[in-house]
């Protein structure tokens, strides 16, 4: 009579056990729009309709396309598509085309002063003063566009960004005519 | 004499490609004749520009100081030979695919002085700073192929290490540069590396070589004297040589990817650079030359020579007899980890250990790549145990984050798997440029974040100036309402006061008009008695 009840009390203490081990150590902390928005590129040239990338965040998680952002392109659309099991789409195209990186530059001999991409800029890049020349700091520049509309002389550029990494080319694909088998001589099998 | 110890641990994996070592160990080590004209690079990678101590036209000894590094690693560069400086500019280097760094050009002419020296030192004498400022004046970097400044390693390892390898194994064919040092001058070798041991207090000595060298072991044990010193020769494998390898091999402790070794108390060099050590601090030499293998089927007299840095690849390979119509190309390095020269004017340098002139025959270029038939030897041969034709399939359909989490960053770009693929795919070419890809994307991530921080900086900043705008118009606002109410308050008084005591200016003419009235009346009733009226005179 004791074994069972002593059986059932173990089998119990050992669920609760367990029960305790299962929680995660740390709740997660992080909310889907948080995690939306490390996907984004933060760029915040509204470029997808919403006035920066946490709002854009925002509306993904409320059911919104994932395919608005130009500057994350492709990379951005399959790990939101992965991140919220949907599906990959292609981008957008009312929203603009994926392209490279890239930065605003000043033509400072042209530049009159007028601080209004200062305001313009979200991300602080663009140092200057009133009737004084205004440069961009590239290094902090999302090449968001924002700057290029406000200013009165259109002395801003966007130019491709620097990149520090110069690609190798690879040869990997066979010579166009190269026959992959003696055979292939001579009846137009070849790559 | 000692007896040579067994490995700890195995290294998992590798190739063994075919030596090809006896070509340029059939003589000692010889001489280049004196190039007409060196390039001497005065400046590390990713140092600022060092202090040049000559300008164009100067006549320079050998061994003369051209330039003192500034930056914290940086360190000083020598004349190779006596001349003349002709040209100070950027010039294009052997590792070096684009842009290049400032190297002097010296014109060089026949001089039989010896080379300037510094005064040799006294290691017991000498404390830890001046030891480790001589390593910099010398010029000592790495000579095994990374280039790291010597002293910065070795200050690095001061009291953290308890363990000196010395990493002999050559594992890469064709090249003996370090065979050919260790057979003809080991106790040198040996004396930089117990220099090391007494600066940054390890106990023992650990010499790694592998099996192919017999000559430069029977020269080490002889050299051995020391009970510090132990010889741990490794059958012969291909890539027992990188560094994370042959640590674990050695000690059986796994160093992680792009963790320094001597976090895990082993400071690794090698030979060459503890002989250019030995030289400097005992004999005051500065590195001016370095021993390197020049072989290949293109050259008639293959061999180790000792060359003056800054000579021009073009003249070292002229002056070993090359054979310019069998010659199909030049690389720097040995053919698995070799850089193809695009020029041969470039200058050997101090991490060259070997050129290799090739010829078509010796060394074909491998056959267009066939599509992966997932055989699996490259997930055998591959010495950090990735799967390279599971990155390789990453890669072709660009999923560049399933290829990280494959560990891609791990890869030590051996090229055993490109070695061994059957369908001659260029599998380490392409992780090569996969982790350029993952490089730039991390960067990018990194940017992003910092977008974000600014950005959200930016709004809050935005957000408070509103916030002061706002109260300050309200506070003015309220200020105005204020003193309008003050004024409206004051002239309210004014008049109340006017109405309840000042006379109004009707009142005060009434009563001066009043005071008239009286005084005159007053004046008529005094009169009559003196002065009868007008129309009252007598008749």
């Amino acid at each position: 009579m004791l074994s069972p009840l002593l059986l059932i009390c173990l089998a119990l203490l050992a669920g609760a056990l367990l029960a305790c081990a299962a929680r995660p150590a740390e709740p997660q902390t992080l909310g889907l729009v948080e995690q939306i928005d490390a996907l984004l590129p933060q760029t915040q040239c509204g470029q997808c309709g919403h006035p920066g990338c946490k709002p854009y965040a925002a509306a993904i998680a409320e059911g919104a396309a994932i395919n608005k952002c130009p500057p994350g392109g492709r990379q951005t659309i399959a790990r939101l598509a992965r991140l919220l099991n949907r599906a990959v789409v292609p981008l957008d195209p009312e929203h603009g085309a994926e392209g490279p990186r890239r930065v605003a530059f000043i033509r400072e001999a042209e530049c009159i002063g007028c601080t209004k991409c200062l305001q313009a800029c979200p991300v602080d890049a663009i140092v200057g003063a009133a009737k004084l020349m205004h440069t961009v700091i590239s290094a902090e520049c999302t090449g968001c566009d924002l700057c290029v509309e406000p200013c009165p002389v259109d002395c801003i550029d966007l130019l491709p960004a620097p990149s520090a990494w110069q690609p190798v080319a690879v040869n990997d694909s066979p010579a166009r005519g190269t026959p992959l088998i003696g055979s292939d001589r001579g009846r137009g099998l070849t790559t | 004499m000692s007896l040579p110890t067994s490995p700890r641990a195995r290294m998992h994996g590798g190739i063994n490609p075919p030596g090809n070592k006896q070509q340029s160990l059939r003589h000692p080590i010889r001489r280049l004749p004196l190039p007409p004209q060196l390039i001497v690079p005065v400046q590390q990678r990713g140092e600022p520009l060092p202090e040049l101590l000559i300008g164009i036209g100067d006549r320079v000894e050998k061994g003369q100081c051209l330039a003192r590094g500034r930056g914290e690693r940086a360190v000083s560069s020598h004349a190779p030979a006596a001349g003349v400086v002709t040209d100070i500019g950027a010039q294009p280097l052997p590792d070096d695919q684009a842009g290049g760094v400032t190297c002097v050009t010296i014109a060089t002419e026949p001089c039989v002085a010896s080379a300037r020296c510094l005064p040799p030192l006294d290691p017991v004498e000498c404390g830890n700073e001046m030891f480790l400022q001589r390593l910099r004046d010398a010029g000592i970097t790495g000579l095994g192929g990374a280039g790291f400044p010597t002293h910065a390693k070795v200050r690095a390892a001061i009291g953290r290490v308890e363990t000196l390898i010395v990493n002999a194994t050559e594992c890469e064919p064709f090249i003996t540069a370090d065979a050919a040092l260790l057979q003809e001058r080991a106790a040198d070798v040996l004396r930089g590396a117990s220099l090391l041991l007494q600066i940054t207090g390890a106990t023992r000595c650990l010499v790694g070589i592998q099996d192919d060298a017999p000559a430069a072991i029977a020269s080490l044990q002889a050299a051995m004297t020391d009970a510090r010193f132990q010889l741990c020769v490794l059958p012969a494998r291909y890539p027992h040589g990188a560094e994370a390898l042959l640590v674990h091999v050695l000690t059986g402790r796994e160093v992680p990817m792009g963790r320094p070794a001597i976090d895990y108390g082993v400071l690794c060099h090698n030979p060459a650079t503890l002989h250019a050590v030995a030289r400097a601090v005992l004999h005051g030499e500065p590195l001016i030359s370095r021993v390197m293998t020049l072989t290949g089927a293109a050259l008639r007299d293959p061999g180790n020579y000792d060359v003056l840095i800054g000579t021009p690849v073009a003249v070292a390979l002229q002056a070993c007899g090359l054979d310019e119509w069998q010659h199909s190309r030049s690389l720097a390095g040995g053919p698995l980890l070799g850089v193809e020269l695009q020029q041969a004017t470039v200058p050997l340098i101090k991490t060259s250990n070997c050129i290799l002139a090739t010829t078509e025959a010796e060394l074909p270029r491998p056959p267009p790549s066939q599509p992966c038939i997932r055989c699996g030897l490259c997930a055998d041969v591959c010495p950090v145990r990735l799967l390279p034709q599971q990155l390789h399939w990453f890669w072709r359909s660009g999923e560049l984050d399933k290829a990280a989490s494959h560990h891609l960053e791990d890869c030590i770009d051996c090229g055993a798997c490109a070695y061994v693929c059957p369908s001659t795919i260029p599998l380490v070419q392409q992780f090569r440029l996969a982790k350029t890809s993952l490089a730039e994307q991390c960067a990018r991530q990194r940017q992003a974040d910092r977008a974000r921080e600014r950005f959200e900086a930016h709004q809050a900043r935005v957000a408070t100036q509103q916030r002061l705008d706002e109260q300050r118009r309200r506070e003015r606002a309220a200020l105005l309402q204020r003193k309008q109410a003050e004024a409206a308050a004051r002239t309210e008084t004014v008049n109340a006061v006017t109405a309840s005591s000042a006379p109004s200016p009707q009142d005060v003419i009434a009563a001066a008009l009043a005071r008239v009235q009286a005084r005159k009346a007053a004046k008529r009733t005094a009169e009559p008695t003196a002065l009868p009226p007008e129309g009252e005179a007598p008749p």
